[in-house]
C-alpha cells in the first residue's frame, strides 16, 4: 500500500492509554466503594408490585418511608417478592436490583440531611412509573 | 439494477420473484413502512412524555405496550430488514454473482418478517423489548406475550437463514478472480455482521423457547417461585444482543464505507485496517455482553471482566472513525444528502461511543444505568448512527432503483432536521438521565428539571417527524416525477469509481436491465 500507517497507530495509541486510564480510575474507585463498613447498619429492602418496605435491624418496619440518621453507614439488603425492580435513591447513587430469589448487597452513608426520593429504577409493570418513597435523613 | 418504475412490472411479480434486487425491494419497502409504523409510536410516547399527567396515552398499560412495540418494531423490523435490503441489492453485485447463494432461501427469510410483524403489531406485549423474567413469566398478560414470543422466534429464524445467505455468496460464490481481502467494505461487513448472528442467535432462540414453557407452567428455568433463576435469562438474552447491536451497527459502517470514499473522490484510506476493524469486533462483540447486568448484583471481579471486554472494542470502533476521516482528508468532498448522513452519522457514532465508555466504567454505570442516560445512549447508536447510515444510502440508491433523482434541496432539509433533532433529543436525554429519571415511565412526577428537559426531547423528536414527513413526500413525488437519472455518474462525481450497476434481472425482459 502506498500510503504508510504512522498516523493511525498514533491515534490507536492514544486512544488505548484513555481506555485503560477509565478503565483503571473506574476499577480503583469501584474497589474502594465495592465493600461496605464493618459497623454498618443493616436494612432489608423488599420490593414487589408496586411498593417498597424497609425492615431496620431492631426489626421495625416502615412501608413507602425510610428514615435514617445522617453520616451514619447503612447495608441495603435488597430483594423482591415477586418480579424484578431496582431499588434507587438518585441523590446518593444508591442502585441495586431487587431480585426475587435473591439478597443484593448496596450501602452508603448520607452526608447530607433532609427529604429524598427513592424510585424503582426496572421495569416492573403497570404502575412502575409510580414506584416511589420518599428517604428522611435525620441530623442528630 | 432494477429500475422498477421506468419499466413497470405488475407487483405480485416482484413479491414472488427470488432475484435479489426484486427481494432487496421487498426488504427495503417494508422496512420503510416499519419504520414510520414505529417513529408514529414513539412520537406518541413523547407526546405523552410532554408534561406530567395523561397527555395523549389515557393508562400505563397502553404506554407499556407502545414502548415495547416501538423498540421491537426498530430494532427487528426496521434496522435488521433494512440493512438485508442493502445487501440484497449489493453484495452480490460486489463479488460479481449473478444473485445471492440460495435466492428462494432468501426470498423465504423475507416473508418470514410480516407475519413475525404481524405477531408482535396485534399481541402488543408490554414487557419491553427484552422481556425479562419473571415479569414475562409471571406477570405479563397474554396472548400478548406468546405472540411476541413467536414474533420473535420467527424473527430470529429468519435472520439466520438470511446470514448463511451472505456468508455463502460471499465466501463460495464470489468471482474467482476476486481475492477476499479485495473484497468491498459493503461486503465485508456483512459477511462479518452476518457471522455474529449464526454465533449469537441460538442461543437467544433458546431463551425464547425456554421463556415460553416458563409461561405455560411446565417448567421453571426463570422463575424464582420454583427455583428458577431470572438472572439465567438476562445472560442468555445479552449473550445474544450486545453482539447483536453490532450486527446492526456493522452494514450502516459497511454502508458508509460506500459512500464517504465515493463522494470524497478519494479511494478508502486503508481497506486492510477496515476489514481488520470488522473482524475484531466481531470477535471482542461476544466478550461484553454483562455489561448489562452490573446493577444485578454481580461480583466485584466479575464486574471488572466485562468492563475490560467492553472497552476492548472501543479502539476497533475507533479505527472505523479514524479510517473515514483520514478518506475525507484533502478529499473533493460532495455534500449531497447521502454524504451528510453518513458524516453526520460518524459524529454521533462517535458521541454515543463515548457515552458507552461511561456507562461501562463501573462506578459510573450505577449513575446512568436504566435512567434516560441509557436510552439516549443507544438512541444515538440505533438512530443517530445506524439509522443515518441507512437513510443516507436510500438516498444512494435511489436512482438506481427508480432511475430518477431525488430533490436534493429537500434531501439537505431532511437532513439538517434529522441531525438536530437527533442531537436535541438524544443529548438532552443523557442529562435527564443524569437527573435520576427513569426508562420506561409512564408518567412522571412534577420536577422542575424533569419538566423542562422533557419538553424539550419532545420538541426535538418533533423536529425528527418533520424531517421524516419530508423524506416520505420527497420520496413519494421523485419517483414519480423527479429529474431522470444519469445512470452513469447519477451524482456528478465522475464516475470513475462505479461498479457496474447495470445488473440484468432476468425478469425485466430482453435488453432489460
Ligand atoms: C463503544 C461501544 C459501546 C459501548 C462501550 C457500550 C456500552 C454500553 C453499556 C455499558 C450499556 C449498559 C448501560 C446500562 O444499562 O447501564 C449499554 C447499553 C446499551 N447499548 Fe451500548 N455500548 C456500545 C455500543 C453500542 C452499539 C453499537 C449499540 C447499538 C447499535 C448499543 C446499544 C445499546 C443498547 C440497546 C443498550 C441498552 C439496552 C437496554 O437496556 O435495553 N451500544 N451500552
Ligand atoms: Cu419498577
Ligand atoms: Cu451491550
Amino acid at each position: 500500500m502506498a500510503h504508510s500507517n504512522w498516523a493511525e497507530w498514533i491515534y490507536l495509541g492514544v486512544v488505548t492509554a484513555l481506555l485503560i486510564y477509565v478503565g483503571a480510575e473506574a476499577w480503583n474507585v469501584e474497589r474502594i466503594i465495592d465493600h461496605a463498613p464493618a459497623d454498618a447498619e443493616i436494612i432489608i429492602v423488599t420490593g414487589q408490585q408496586w411498593f417498597w418496605t424497609f425492615e431496620h435491624e431492631d426489626g421495625t418496619k416502615e412501608v413507602g418511608e425510610l428514615h435514617l440518621k445522617k453520616d451514619h453507614a447503612y447495608k441495603f439488603e435488597v430483594t423482591s417478592i415477586d418480579v424484578n425492580h431496582d431499588f434507587n435513591i438518585p441523590e446518593f447513587v444508591v442502585l441495586m436490583d431487587a431480585i426475587p430469589g435473591r439478597i443484593n448487597t448496596v450501602w452508603f452513608s448520607p452526608n447530607e440531611a433532609g427529604e429524598f426520593e427513592i424510585q424503582c429504577r426496572e421495569y416492573c409493570g403497570l404502575i412502575h412509573y409510580n414506584m416511589r418513597a420518599k428517604l428522611y435523613v435525620e441530623d442528630v | 439494477m432494477v429500475l422498477e418504475l421506468a419499466r413497470p412490472r405488475p407487483i405480485w411479480q416482484i413479491m414472488f420473484s427470488t432475484h435479489h434486487t426484486d427481494v432487496g425491494l421487498l426488504y427495503l419497502v417494508f422496512s420503510l413502512l416499519a419504520m414510520f409504523v414505529g417513529g408514529a409510536m414513539a412520537i406518541a410516547l413523547r407526546v405523552e412524555l410532554f408534561a406530567p399527567g395523561a397527555q395523549l396515552i389515557q393508562d400505563a398499560m397502553t404506554y407499556n405496550r407502545l414502548f415495547t412495540a416501538h423498540g421491537t418494531t426498530m430494532i427487528f423490523l426496521f434496522l435488521l430488514p433494512s440493512a438485508a435490503a442493502v445487501g440484497n441489492y449489493l453484495v452480490p453485485i460486489m463479488v460479481r454473482y449473478k444473485d445471492m447463494a440460495y435466492p428462494k432461501l432468501n426470498a423465504i427469510a423475507f416473508w418470514m418478517i410480516p407475519p413475525a410483524a404481524a405477531l408482535v403489531w396485534l399481541g402488543m406485549a408490554d414487557f419491553g423489548w427484552y422481556a425479562n423474567p419473571p415479569y414475562s413469566v409471571i406477570s405479563a398478560p397474554a396472548p400478548a406475550a406468546e405472540m411476541w414470543i413467536f414474533g420473535l422466534k420467527v424473527l430470529g429464524v429468519s435472520s439466520i437463514l438470511s446470514s448463511i445467505n451472505f456468508v455463502v455468496t460471499i465466501l463460495k460464490c464470489k468471482h474467482p478472480d476476486l481475492s477476499l481481502g479485495k473484497v468491498p467494505l459493503l461486503a465485508w461487513s456483512f459477511l462479518t455482521s452476518s457471522i455474529i448472528v449464526l454465533a449469537a442467535m441460538p442461543t437467544f432462540a433458546a431463551a425464547l423457547l425456554m421463556l415460553l414453557t416458563d409461561r405455560l407452567g411446565v417448567s421453571g428455568f426463570f422463575n424464582p417461585a420454583v427455583g428458577g433463576d431470572p438472572i439465567a435469562y438476562q445472560h442468555l438474552f445479552w449473550f445474544t444482543f450486545h453482539p447483536e447491536v453490532y450486527v446492526l451497527v456493522i452494514p450502516a459502517i459497511g454502508m458508509m464505507y460506500e459512500i464517504i470514499p465515493r463522494f470524497s473522490r478519494r479511494p478508502i484510506f486503508s481497506h486492510s485496517s477496515g476489514v481488520a476493524a470488522f473482524i475484531i469486533l466481531a470477535l471482542v462483540s461476544f466478550a461484553s455482553w454483562a455489561h448489562h447486568m452490573f446493577a444485578t448484583g454481580m461480583s466485584f471481579t466479575e464486574k471488572t471482566v466485562f468492563m475490560v471486554g467492553t472497552l476492548a472494542a472501543v479502539p476497533a470502533s475507533a479505527m472505523h472513525v479514524f479510517n473515514f476521516l483520514a478518506t475525507m482528508w484533502n478529499g473533493r468532498i460532495k455534500f449531497a444528502t447521502p454524504m451528510m448522513f453518513a458524516v453526520g452519522g460518524i459524529a454521533l457514532f462517535f458521541a454515543a461511543g463515548a457515552g458507552g465508555v461511561v456507562n461501562t466504567a463501573m462506578p459510573l454505570d450505577f449513575i446512568t444505568h436504566d435512567s434516560y442516560w441509557v436510552v439516549g445512549h443507544f438512541h444515538l447508536f440505533v438512530f443517530g448512527t445506524i439509522a443515518f447510515g441507512t437513510i443516507g444510502f436510500v438516498y444512494y440508491l435511489f436512482p438506481y432503483i427508480t432511475g430518477r433523482m431525488y430533490n436534493e434541496k429537500w434531501g439537505v432539509v431532511h437532513f439538517i432536521l434529522a441531525f438536530v433533532g437527533a442531537c436535541i433529543t438524544f443529548f438532552t436525554q443523557h442529562i435527564l438521565g443524569l437527573f435520576g429519571m427513569p426508562r420506561r415511565i409512564y408518567d412522571y412526577p412534577e420536577i422542575d428539571a424533569w419538566i423542562s428537559m422533557n419538553q424539550l426531547v419532545s420538541v426535538g423528536a418533533m423536529i425528527i417527524l418533520v424531517g421524516m414527513v419530508i423524506f416520505l413526500g420527497n420520496m413519494i413525488y421523485s419517483m414519480a416525477k423527479g429529474k431522470p437519472a444519469n445512470l452513469e455518474d447519477p451524482f456528478g462525481l465522475g464516475g470513475k469509481y462505479y461498479y457496474p450497476f447495470a445488473q440484468r434481472n432476468p425478469q425485466h425482459g430482453e435488453g432489460g436491465y
